[in-house]
């Protein structure tokens, strides 16, 4: 288990100011990550980010049922499990962002008419669930050896009743706040590639708390690499 | 042997001289010894070497262009080489570069050693099972010595060690279990006894090397009889249940040790096994079939 500390911190919003600023490092609670930790699937991962854990485990490339067969590249299903009961509306819609996300990373043309499963159960929701879960499935699609074009990571960013910037929220945090927002960062030019918004927000906001996710991922990809460092160590 | 499986090869087989299809380009000097720099070290998708005009030349250098192959794990977008899986870039001379991770699940590669399981058998072929997307076709005539006639006597669940002639995204992947020259060369049906255990496909690479430490540790043991399938299925066959058992264990617990980890292990069980008086001299020792190197490798000339 690799884990990496950093003090949480809160960005002031200053009106027309776009930057971040430099001596605002350190934004997101600790998190840490383990690889290939279950036996049966071809890739494995659990992210943990403060409270929040989530596992995510991929099958593929695999065979397909004819129904789901698409014939120039790889089916992918997503499933999100809840920490208790069946998985809802708001877990078909995790999905869907999580499917985007992923479909836009994987070069799934390399193995066309077979499936690609990623599930994930989430183990506790303590806020940034989105977040946690665009993280696990990106290392655990890493763990599986499959052909991505970059990689990616998810970032919620929360937006307080006076204004204020929290970048990877708790459960109490994002209860009250007014508006919450989760991106999905790519490795190669920091492009937001997927978006999932609630609450009401300017442009300017938005536009803030994209250069605060932006920011916050550089973090997250040097930790990507630590860890996957650290996985191959032992083989090297 | 190993010339005999090339010829069987030969026909789709890249300019680079490796078997299958090699993916090939010419990259500036710089981008070559870029690459060369960072052999060893762990990359991850998303990372790129450039090797466009926007390259300078120095003048010392000849600025002939080298030539490169890219094996699994690197891709040629333009004038980029992507990086698209992550792990530890491998290097071998004098011009081939590919990732090598720790992967789970098999993906087909022509040329490539497997052992499968046959599942069915519809009219003049058999279906088997190797691990991948979809069922490999076996012909029942690519056995040593099968004729119309003569037919090989493979049943539902036999397992074969058989080599790719058809591996290809598109197309249903297809087996054979002769050579070249219509020889078995080590491959064809199993016989009884011995075990079949799956492993990741990096450990199988790693029993496949040349001068292998792994393999050098495991000979130290027992004698003891190895298949290993590039699908990361091995089948062990040692003098007794017990000794096959204790193999099979040891082989599957190495994926996740160190070297020093392994061999303390090793010398364990070996001091445990002398004291129970198991061992005998270990003789001839692996019979080891495959090859190490990977062999989806594309050209583009």
């Amino acid at each position: 288990m690799t884990s990496f500390a950093c003090d949480k911190h809160r960005f002031h919003l200053e009106s027309g100011v776009m930057e971040v600023s430099p001596s605002t490092v350190s934004l997101i609670r600790e998190f840490g990550c383990e690889q290939t930790l279950l036996s049966r699937p071809d890739g494995s991962a659990s992210f943990v980010q403060g409270d929040t854990s989530v596992m995510a485990g991929v099958y593929g490339p695999a065979e397909v049922k004819v129904s789901k067969e698409i014939y120039d590249r790889a089916t992918l299903e997503v499933l999100v499990h809840p920490k208790v009961g069946l998985p809802g509306v708001r877990e078909r819609s995790q999905e869907q962002c999580l499917r985007e996300t992923c479909e836009a990373s994987l070069l799934l043309s390399l193995h066309p008419r077979s499936s690609l499963t990623l599930i994930l159960q989430v183990l506790h929701d303590d806020g940034s669930l989105l977040s946690c879960c665009l993280n696990a499935a990106c290392m655990a699609l890493m763990d599986a050896g499959l052909s991505m074009g970059r990689l990616f990571c998810g970032v919620t960013c929360a937006i307080s009743t006076d204004g204020e910037i929290i970048t990877d929220p708790t459960a109490a945090q994002e209860k009250e706040s007014r508006a919450l927002m989760t991106f999905a960062i790519d490795s190669k030019e920091r492009r937001v590639m997927m978006s999932s918004t609630k609450g009401s927000f300017s442009v300017h906001e938005l536009q803030q708390c994209i250069a605060v996710s932006q920011k916050a991922s550089e973090k997250i990809f040097q930790f990507y690499r630590d860890s996957v460092r650290r996985r191959y160590s032992k083989n090297l | 042997m190993k010339q005999k499986k090339k010829k069987i090869l030969q026909g789709g087989r890249g300019r680079c001289g490796c078997v299958s299809s090699c993916r090939e380009t010419r990259c500036s000097v710089r981008m070559f010894s870029v690459l060369k720099e960072r052999v060893g070290q762990i990359l991850l998708p998303g990372d790129e070497f450039c090797c466009g005009p926007q390259d300078t030349l120095p003048l010392t250098d000849s600025g002939k262009p080298e030539r490169l192959v890219a094996g699994p794990g690197l891709r040629l977008s333009g004038d980029r080489l992507l990086v698209s899986r992550s792990g530890v870039l491998r290097h071998k001379e004098p011009n081939k570069f590919w990732i090598e991770s720790q992967q789970r699940r098999y993906v087909p590669a022509k040329g490539e050693t497997v052992i499968g399981v046959v599942t069915a058998k519809a009219g003049d072929v058999f279906k088997v099972d190797f691990g991948g997307s979809e069922p490999a076709s076996l012909s029942y005539l690519a056995f040593d010595g099968a004729t119309k006639r003569n037919r090989p006597n493979v049943q539902v669940g036999d397992l074969v060690f058989a080599q790719f002639i058809v591996a290809n995204k598109d197309m249903e992947p297809e087996l054979v279990c002769i050579d070249g020259s219509g020889r078995a060369n080590g491959m064809g049906v199993f016989g009884a006894g011995g075990l079949l255990i799956k492993v990741s496909l990096g450990l199988v690479r790693r029993l496949l090397v040349p001068n292998s430490e792994l393999r050098a540790d495991l000979q130290q043991l027992f004698p003891c009889e190895l298949v290993v399938g590039m699908n990361g299925r091995v089948w062990v066959r040692a003098g007794t249940v017990q000794q096959t058992l204790i193999l099979a264990n040891l082989l599957q617990s190495c994926d996740t040790m160190t070297a020093p980890q392994r061999q303390q292990l090793f010398r364990n069980v070996w001091t445990r096994l002398h004291g129970a008086g198991l061992t005998e001299d270990p003789k001839d020792q692996l019979v080891l079939c495959g090859g190490p190197e990977p062999m989806d490798f594309l050209v583009f000339v």
